[in-house]
């Protein structure tokens, strides 16, 4: 990760950004972000298999904004977030420095969005095949064991929302569960709460979701909640055609098809 | 014991169904009274979540109606609840959640019959389907526990 590191280091010296957020090294033996501000530090850069955090979800957030312009090291889930931070205008490119990680650890730089989204045309969204098949399994149960099978899997949330601030595209400064005029959802943990509160998450992701798995890696719980934005990632394909990030593209629940076809509204 | 009496709530769109549905009244057209109609603008301001508060808050069924394609008085707001629909639908599903309790149409305003019909059938399958006791024991499962 040399390469990663000279990089950073002229960029910082050079002033061209103000910071490099990227992964170093965490509490035991697990990686954390951090967010390097001289190039000496930029020693502590590391990457492998272990940086699985999501780093893109700094980019939007208010104290790294103003830290000045930043430098972030991004592998590919880091990179499908970005653009799709951009096609949501939540980003431009002069406002961030990409250094980019091939599967193979290479340090790849992009000088567009068009460039990261050409790169990742050779790596699409794809579901796995254990998660499908595990989604195919809860949706052959019969409707009420489904229901039970969900209300006990998200019986443990406490409402932590950290799903919510692992997750890049999770960027409104007020989410809707903090308006309490009226409660829409039950701050407490709470059967209905919980169910209203991932149905509300889940819908809010849909055609948007990236696929990064921040949400359920960040679960302290372990609340299988990936299963359900997963799950709408695949009836967007079924119902909308082949699903990815692209600039200029809106997002498949802010437009629409006059042709789109459905057998459920009489 | 006296018969089960579902409780449906209809979210309208002003424009079409609410409309429509005034037709059903004003054509002297008698329909199930299990219905409870409440306005809004338009089918793209239905709000997801207002459907998951309305079993929330005991109902049996949830009807769900607007412009017909193309027909919509905000041009697409019908277009772009239709899409909200079949995602949500899929999630509803996924969940668990009886979606055979949600009963999406398109009724015009000059479609009072439709209306009628809509809710008459809509009432007939909730009937048969019994009162949505899964939501309600999730809905209520604190007073339950109070109660034992």
């Amino acid at each position: 990760m040399n390469e990663l590191i000279q990089k950073a280091k002229s960029l910082l010296e050079s002033d061209t950004v103000q910071v490099v957020i990227g992964y170093g090294k965490g509490s035991a033996d697990k990686t954390r972000a951090i967010f390097l501000t001289k190039p000496e530090d930029c020693d502590q850069l590391l990457f492998d298999s272990r940086c699985v955090q999501n780093l893109a979800v700094y980019l939007t957030k208010h104290e790294i904004k103003h830290l000045g312009k930043p430098a972030i090291v991004a592998p590919i889930p880091v990179l499908r977030s970005i653009l799709q931070l951009a096609v949501e205008n939540q980003l431009k490119e002069s406002d961030l420095v990409i250094l980019g990680v091939s599967p193979e650890s290479k340090l790849i730089e992009f000088d567009s969005f068009g460039a990261i989204e050409l790169f990742l045309n050779a790596y699409k969204i794809q579901i796995d095949e254990k998660y499908k098949a595990t989604i195919d399994k809860i949706k052959a149960m019969p409707v009420s064991e489904r229901f039970a099978f969900w209300i006990k899997e998200l019986e443990p949330c406490f409402k932590c929302y950290a799903c919510r601030a692992a997750c890049p595209l999770c960027y409104c400064p007020k989410c809707t569960v903090e308006n309490n005029q009226p409660q829409w959802i039950p701050a407490a943990s709470h059967l209905l709460g919980n169910l209203e509160w991932h149905v509300m998450r889940a819908m809010h992701l849909a055609g948007r979701c990236t696929d990064c798995e921040a949400c359920y890696n960040a679960c302290p719980m372990g609340i299988p909640i990936h299963l359900l934005t997963k799950s709408m990632l695949q009836d967007v394909e079924e119902h909308f055609g082949p699903y990815g990030p692209s600039v200029g593209k809106r997002n498949t629940l802010s437009s629409f098809n006059p042709d789109d076809k459905e057998s459920f509204i009489r | 014991m006296t018969e089960f009496e579902p409780k449906i709530v209809a979210f309208v769109c002003n424009w079409c169904t609410y409309a429509g549905a005034d037709l059903t009244g004003t054509s002297r057209i008698k329909y199930a009274q299990n219905v409870k109609i409440i306005r809004f603008p338009c089918t793209g301001r239905i709000d997801f979540m207002l459907l998951l508060k309305a079993f929330g808050e005991g109902a049996d069924g949830i009807i769900v109606s607007g412009c017909h394609p193309n027909d919509c008085h905000y041009t697409s707001g019908n277009f772009h609840a239709r899409r909200r629909w079949i995602m949500f639908r899929g999630l509803l599903d996924l969940l668990g959640i009886d979606v055979r309790r949600i009963q999406y149409s398109w009724v015009s305003a000059a479609e009072g019959a439709k209306w009628a019909d809509v809710v008459n059938t809509t009432v007939t399958a909730i009937r048969e389907l019994g009162p949505y006791t899964d939501y309600a024991k999730v809905a209520n499962y604190l007073e339950k526990e109070a109660n034992v």
